[in-house]
């Protein structure tokens, strides 16, 4: 090349910043660092104090003793720690309902009928509404002396059942409620989802015969995976912190027959009797291994997704 | 809420001067800046006493600038760790007993066994002193006491020609009498767990007597002990009589309520605070009366439960001499009339030399509590013992109503919790 092409050859070009050379690796650091910095500070640092938490006696107000694994072998033979593992495990499978219940509702409202806004409005309504009044909703529904539930009941001359206050029934009756605002935001996200299913592939099965729960299984839902999958993921997430529900139907009662992991260590270490900052950091941290099962699963899952495209 | 009493601006010039003379002086009367009291006293009749209690304060001492925080008394259980260990106010609410425990050990409170030489609290508080005592050191004031009983209704007792108990013979009678007729003898909102700790404190106290329930509650004697069991046993009783209302489980205490007040049961166990919304659903004197918790086994003398509710100086406070001068103040036998009447906090004065409020149920709470409780005071189950027994424990009496033949696991788990707070 000679050189005379290029102008100024004679002199160097202006030196250009550090940030000017890196600018394109940088920025992006950049934008990301506020986030990171609080992703950091409000949730990753903070899985690491827990951790560390669990290994002392602590009431929260004097001086934290260090004592080893000692929590964790006494939730290994603590009664309610089960109880609530076992309701964690109840309300993980049970609110998976959410998802074919949203799904049923959705493929019902997705037609065009008339005010078809309105009606797909009023069942999204449930989700609208706080988790509190849902709850104080569904307790005056299941009140044994006034309550809707018990009223129908009488009717058909069943006997009133104490919902909320029947260590067999309590978490079936929170479970319910809590559906029904789950249901909902399912049914949201099949409504979108429906709306990118591809009329030529309906119009082509329909071609080949196919129709009712055929058309639905084979060519429908499979066209609904991405909203399946973000359905499957709100709803365990939901059914994890199903904190809420509890504290304002039942307070965990009758005697901690309803709690939740969760539930459990807020009532160990926050509560008004709870003074036990480790054991309740404990229990977080099972809880943080159970969650980390499915995140580890949906990450995966992402993966392979974007690895596919 | 909360609202300020502005000090006029010439006093805000002086204050700079005072503050460093108060100092010197510490107990001198004229008392300036900011003064904060953090207060759990949320429901209107309370809420309307702390406010008027720091404008009549503020009217003593116009240089000091004033500032009430009135928090709901459930949230206020959960917060008050967190303002006594940063930002922590003056004066703040708290309860007597066991109850205070964990702040006075942590030293978040403001040991004021000073005050408690004063005349003042030496003659005309004395009752309440081992309440608020912790070490030989006295930490906190109380404001008012109330007492416990049954409250029950008078007119279904004369309906059925029932007179007030005194013996547990009687009383289960009674009860027989009421259950004959389709009535409860007892109604009860065990959703809140601490509606049972009151019967279960009742029945120790009345089996086995006042020592023994204070050793068992400070955590020294074995839930698997038999004299434990037998106050279990005498509960039974009741409970296969089938004399609590059903699904008791699912009502808080002020839902349980309307059985009293329709006449679907005859009587609750409850503290005096329970008068007033009695009252408010309909329930006259002529219907509404109250007898003290009959005796079970003969010859051991009566005691009862009376929760103090108090004032406390955090350790952390920023202008102790107001928060001193305001304890003195809440616990002078005038404000004390004032404060506990009946159309105040509708509860007895702790002030020896205060008079009590010309209402039937606190006339007859302070007799019985000042004449007919030799055994001795006790103050609630959850104050007197240790938090992790008291949840533990309530919880457990809960599933004990429930399901009576689960008790020998329920008192393992209770026996369990007590090792452990022990260690």
């Amino acid at each position: 090349m000679p050189s005379t092409a290029l102008p100024h050859t004679d002199h160097a070009p202006p030196p250009r910043s550090w940030y000017k050379r890196n600018e394109i690796r940088v920025t992006p650091w950049l934008f990301l660092a506020p986030g990171i910095l609080f992703f950091m500070v409000y949730v990753i640092i903070p899985i690491f104090q827990s951790f560390s938490i669990s290994l002392y006696e602590w009431d929260g107000l004097s001086d934290a003793y260090f004592i080893g694994l000692e929590n964790y072998r006494e939730l290994w033979d603590d009664d309610a720690f089960y109880t609530s593992l076992r309701n964690n495990l109840l309300w993980l499978v049970l609110y998976l309902l959410a998802i074919p219940a949203g799904l049923l509702i959705a493929l019902f409202l997705n037609q065009t009928v008339t005010g078809i806004r309105l009606y797909k409005s009023l069942f999204f309504f449930p989700f609208v509404i706080s988790q509190i009044v849902v709850g104080l909703v569904f307790s005056w529904f299941y009140d044994p002396s006034f309550g809707l539930l018990n009223v129908i009941l009488g009717y058909v001359g069943l006997g009133p059942i104490n919902v909320l206050g029947d260590e067999n029934f309590v978490n079936y009756g929170i479970i319910a409620a809590g559906l029904w605002p789950q249901t909902a935001y399912c049914m949201i996200l099949y409504l979108t989802g429906l709306n990118a299913v591809d009329p030529e592939q309906v119009e082509a099965a329909r071609l080949d015969g196919a129709k009712g729960w055929k058309m639905l299984w084979y060519v429908i839902v499979p066209q609904l995976k991405p909203a399946t999958f973000i359905a499957f993921v709100v709803t365990i997430i939901g059914a994890l912190r199903s904190f809420d529900l509890i504290s304002i139907m039942t307070n965990g009662g009758p005697f901690g027959e309803s709690r939740v992991l969760s539930f459990y260590m807020f009532e160990v270490a926050l509560s008004e009797y709870g003074f036990r900052m480790g054991y309740g950091a404990a229990i977080a941290v099972m809880l943080f291994l159970i969650m980390l099962l499915f995140i580890s699963y949906f990450l995966y899952a992402m993966y392979k997704d974007e690895k596919g495209h | 809420m909360r609202f300020k009493l502005k000090a006029s601006l010439a006093a805000l010039a002086t204050t700079a001067i005072v503050t460093t003379g108060a100092h010197a002086a510490s107990h001198s009367e004229a008392l300036s800046g900011d003064f904060v009291i953090f207060s759990d006293m949320s429901n209107p009749a309370p809420r309307a006493v702390i406010e008027g209690l720091a404008a009549q304060f503020g009217e003593m001492h116009p240089d000091l600038n004033i500032e009430v925080t009135i928090i709901d008394r459930d949230a206020y259980k959960t917060q008050i760790r967190n303002f006594l260990t940063a930002n922590a106010p003056d004066v703040a609410n708290w309860y007597a007993a066991n109850r205070m425990l964990p702040y006075v050990k942590a030293g978040l409170f403001e040991d004021v066994s000073d005050l408690w030489e004063e005349p003042q609290f030496a003659d005309q508080l004395a009752s309440t002193k081992g309440a608020l005592t912790i070490d030989d050191k006295q930490w906190g004031v109380p404001y008012t006491y109330y007492q416990w009983g049954v409250y029950y209704r008078k007119d279904l007792y004369e309906q059925y020609g029932l007179t007030e108990p005194t013996t547990w013979e009687e009383e289960k009678a009674n009860c027989q009498v009421l259950l004959d007729n389709g009535i409860k003898c007892y109604t009860l909102g065990s959703k809140n767990f601490w509606t049972t700790g009151g019967w279960f404190d009742y029945l120790n106290l009345r089996t086995n007597g006042y020592d023994f329930h204070a050793q068992l509650t400070a955590g020294e004697i074995p839930w698997t002990d038999d004299r434990v069991k037998a106050t279990f046993a005498n509960w039974r009783e009741l409970l296969d009589m089938g004399a609590f209302i059903d699904n008791h489980t699912a009502y808080s205490w002020q839902e349980s309520l309307p059985f009293m007040v329709q006449g679907q049961a005859a009587a609750i166990l409850m503290g005096n605070f329970a008068v007033a919304p009695l009252r408010d659903g309909g329930l006259d004197d002529s219907k509404l009366d109250f007898y003290q918790f009959v005796e079970i086994t003969p010859g051991i003398e009566l005691a009862e439960d009376a929760p103090t509710d108090t004032f406390h100086i955090p350790s952390q406070a920023k202008n102790k001499d107001a928060a001193r001068a305001f304890l003195k103040f809440v616990t002078s036998p005038e404000v004390q009339t004032a404060i506990n009447a009946g159309d105040a906090l509708g509860q007895l004065p702790v002030n020896s030399a205060a008079g009590v409020d010309d209402d039937k149920f606190l006339i007859e709470g302070f007799e019985m509590l000042s004449e007919n409780s030799p055994g001795g005071v006790a103050q609630f189950f959850d104050r007197d013992a240790d938090a992790q027994i008291a949840q533990i424990g309530m919880e457990g009496f809960q599933e004990f109503m429930v399901k009576p033949d689960n008790l020998d696991k329920i008192l393992d788990r209770i026996e369990k919790v007590r090792q452990r707070v022990n260690k």
